[in-house]
């Protein structure tokens, strides 16, 4: 029972990261109907921001690493909004397949660019914030690191929200979401609104990213590859296009690769996600909580 | 107030405007009727910049061709398009809110919101309803209300009447006058129900292959022999 | 282009015939060529292989894979199997002097072994896609990819993550140019025949090509499973040439390298899905000097070409459907 309570502890800290990015594919996606293939090395990007940035804050306290981590998100959502400004607005309205085709050109050059940039070999990434473990009497080991994991993820996913429910530009995002051509018709600067997706996206990919880096001490310019497609499994299980459905996706995928780590099945759990994937799409395609929609003639 | 010159569109190597001209005075009903196809949306999406035309599209005296679409609207020009194309995932209320995009003043919004329901209590009772669960004609009505949400002084509707219960068509050509008395809209009106469109219309124009083949007041084409065989059923 | 075309169809079995014969002769000269150009040139055959046979599946059926890395690494070690397990016990059996040495029999049945589990993948990859369309298809056709590699990690006896060494040196410049000659006529008369125009009828309409009683499912998983069993020759000529392989081989980056081939030559366009192979297969031996901006040139220039010419380099015409937004 504990081991299995200490798995699901870890799993929800795991997820939490695969939810944050999962929310700036489903977002994407859902405006633009096309993967974003760069969005995991936005990820990436995010954690070398918060490399950097933490040599900033040498005293390792809480709202030290919390503007760390502000910064990072700051710096990749307008990574984010420069990348759709110069490799995605110009192919609008041409097929899926170049755009996806120039969005993994566009993972390829920050992955690359980042190699020359950062270096190539792993860098160990510092402590951001205070760090000890709790353990229970029955033996139950919860660090600081995972709380805090799971207490900015949550208040990231309530932050977001809050956004896209109840303001003006959320519910543009939703609009937009639905018709371009409409939301145009009301007024709305539709390049505006995706704009303020990729920015918003990113920040959530750049917080994953600083907490992934927390709890796997290093970091590389390819640090981002496996966590994304994982991140993207998430956002389809949960029904991409649907926003608590990406973060739900991401926690019960966590949760699953953790389960299946601890198991004799150890050295599968990379590929555990994309049997997932096939599985929920072969029975569910459009994913938990998505509506499956016919394609029209 | 409106004045079209020469106003051509293709797509790709198809045309579907032959460079057409025409004009919308200030507090006008115009009616465009023609067959499938002859170019009566395209004329209405080149308007509101949702495709690219070439000519011009004079608005108070400003060329408006080309621009991005929520600059047309924010001129004043409000298009409510053909399948009504409400937002099906929202609620009314945040239908009307989209339609407000460019306003500020919170206070005039409430108003214009007040306005919209007074004119069709049934939104006001379903505000909080997802607008995908409206019947047709309440998703008409919510289409036009959240182009009235925008202040426009030019209205442009295209086929209000299609996929609506009959005894509402009647309903929804009544509430268009009536905005257009009350607020003094000019409103340019594409409808396949012609006999509908020219008697609450004051001039009309009839659209054949992307090329205007006849320009009178609403009443002559109602009596013109070929406008009655062609368009009103021979009736 | 199409001339070319055209006269390969006029005479096909000819053409082939006589392609065949120039690889065999171009063999036979081939140890007074500079070694490193042979290099480059079997490197070239083996992408041309990939990339016609992945242009059957993407190009032709319109069916995006993101896997063929996958199918690659399946009959990559499966005729390094063959022939590091097998062949020993054939070569000691077999009649010294036969039609063909011993040696290239068995790597031809290694090759054709290769390509059969590579095809055998391929039915359990296509399977998904008869519900799958787009970007998902992709991402199950990558899922699939990474899947065989994982497993390749885990089976010991194929040497785990260290992967295989010691593969025999069956791979010759005759053998890669063959298979990219008989390749390229099994896709070229297979979309040209009348049953082939299917094909293309799945990837412009498939509810259409449907209504008109077109079996389009089976269209789709034959794709896959020839598409499947060349890039699995492929594999098999590419273990026997590099003489090593191991999983990280055959991972993502490859099957993106493979698409970019296809999707630069043009969709659907075998002549232009060639010469893209050709390209960019010498492109980094060009870069060769500059080594440590190489990746970032291909990156950008694979933008700026998507951005430029998104319906391939060498395709004039519009062949790619754009899906307009409502």
């Amino acid at each position: 029972m504990i081991v299995f309570l200490q798995q699901l502890i870890n799993g929800l800290s795991v997820g939490a990261v695969y939810a944050l990015i999962a929310l700036g594919y489903t977002m994407v996606y859902g405006i633009l109907r096309f993967i974003n293939f760069a969005h995991s090395d936005v990820f990436m990007v995010g954690a070398y921001c918060g490399f950097y940035c933490s040599r900033l804050d040498s005293g390792h306290t809480l709202a030290g690493g919390l503007l760390v981590m502000a910064i990072a998100m700051v710096a990749c959502a307008l990574l984010g909004i420069i990348i759709e400004r110069l490799a995605y607005r110009p192919l609008r309205g041409s097929s899926n397949l170049a755009v996806l085709i120039t969005a993994i050109g566009v993972s390829l050059l920050l992955e690359n660019a980042a190699q020359l940039v950062f270096g190539a070999d792993p860098k160990a990434f510092p402590a951001l914030f205070p760090e000890r473990n709790f353990t229970s009497q029955a033996g139950l080991t919860v660090s600081s690191n995972q709380l805090l994991v799971l207490a900015v993820t949550a208040v990231l996913l309530v932050a977001l929200q809050w956004i896209v429910l109840h303001t003006k530009i959320g519910t543009a995002m939703r609009a937009v979401a639905f018709n371009h051509q409409a939301a145009a018709l009301m007024g709305i600067n539709v390049d505006r609104v995706i704009s303020f997706t990729f920015g918003l996206g990113s920040a959530l990919a750049a917080a994953g990213g600083i907490l992934y880096a927390m709890n796997y001490p290093s970091i590389d310019p390819y640090m981002g590859t496996l966590p994304g497609l994982k991140a993207f499994v998430a956002a389809v299980l949960g029904g991409i296009g649907n926003i608590p459905g990406a973060a739900l996706g991401g926690f019960l995928l966590g949760l699953i690769e953790t389960l299946v780590k601890g198991s004799k099945f150890s050295t599968y759990s990379d590929a555990i996600a994309f049997a997932v994937l096939i599985l929920i799409l072969l029975f569910r395609p459009a994913g938990l909580l998505g509506k499956f929609q016919v394609e029209k003639v | 107030m409106l004045s079209i010159q020469n106003l051509s569109v293709s797509y790709g190597a198809i045309a579907a405007l032959h460079g057409i001209s025409f004009e919308v005075g200030p507090g006008e009903i115009v009616t465009l009727i023609g067959s499938n196809g002859a170019g009566k949306t395209s004329t209405l999406r080149a308007i509101s910049g949702l495709i690219k035309s070439r000519g011009k599209i004079l608005y108070q005296g400003r060329d408006l061709a080309n621009l991005p679409p929520h600059e047309i609207v924010a001129a004043g020009i409000s298009h409510v398009p053909e399948g009504r194309m409400i937002f099906a995932n929202l609620t009314v209320a945040e239908n009307l809110a989209m339609g407000a995009y460019l306003q500020k003043d919170k206070g005039g919004i409430e108003r214009d919101r007040q306005f919209v329901f007074g004119m069709f209590p049934r939104l006001a009772e379903r505000r909080q309803q997802v607008a995908g669960t409206l019947s047709g004609g309440e998703q008409q009505m919510l289409a036009i209300g959240r182009a009235l949400m925008s202040r426009p002084k030019f209205l442009m509707l295209d086929e209000p009447s299609l996929g609506i219960a009959p005894i509402l068509v009647k309903t929804i050509f009544e509430k268009i006058v009536e905005i257009n008395r009350q607020q003094g809209l000019a409103i340019l009106l594409v409808e396949q129900n012609a006999n509908l469109a020219l008697e609450i219309s004051r001039h009309g124009c009839v659209l054949e292959t992307g090329q205007i083949i006849l320009r009178d007041s609403s009443a002559a084409l109602r009596e013109n022999p070929k406008v009655r065989a062609a368009y009103l059923g021979g009736v | 282009m199409n001339r070319l075309t055209s006269a390969l169809l006029a005479w096909p079995k000819a053409v082939l015939l006589a392609c065949l014969l120039a690889s065999l002769a171009f063999w036979l000269i081939s140890d007074r060529i500079n070694p490193y150009y042979m290099d480059v040139l079997t490197k070239i055959g083996i992408n041309v292989i990939l990339a016609v046979s992945l242009n059957l599946i993407n190009g032709y059926t319109g069916q995006f894979s993101l896997g063929h890395a996958g199918f690659m690494a399946v009959g990559a070690y499966a005729a390094a199997a063959v022939t590091m397990f097998a062949g020993p016990k054939f070569l000691a059996l077999a009649p010294a002097a036969w039609l063909l040495p011993a040696t290239d029999g068995l790597f031809l049945g290694a090759l054709l072994i290769g390509g059969l589990a590579a095809a055998l993948a391929g039915i359990l990859v296509g399977a998904p896609s008869l519900r799958l369309k787009g970007d998902y298809l992709a991402i199950v056709t990558l899922g699939f990819g990474e899947i065989i590699r994982v497993i390749f990690r885990n089976i010991d006896s194929l040497g785990g993550a260290l992967g295989l060494n010691g593969i025999p040196p069956y791979t010759n410049i005759f053998w890669v140019l063959a298979v990219a000659c008989i390749c390229t006529y099994v896709v070229l008369a297979m979309v040209h025949s009348t049953y082939g125009r299917g094909f293309v009828a799945v990837r412009d309409d498939e509810v259409a090509a449907e209504a008109m009683g077109l079996n389009t499912t089976r269209y789709k998983i034959v794709a896959f499973v020839v598409g499947a069993f060349f890039a699995g020759m492929a594999g098999g000529l590419y273990g026997h040439y590099t003489l090593s392989i191991d999983p990280k081989g055959f991972d993502f980056m490859r099957s993106i390298e493979i698409v970019v081939m296809v999707i630069l030559g043009g969709m659907g366009n075998t002549a232009g899905v060639i010469a893209a192979a050709v390209l960019l297969t010498l492109l980094p031996e060009v870069l060769r000097p500059f080594e440590k901006y190489r990746m970032i040139f291909y990156s950008l220039l694979l933008i700026i070409l998507m951005l430029t010419r998104p319906q391939g380099l060498f395709t004039w015409k519009r062949t790619l459907k754009t899906a307009g937004r409502a």
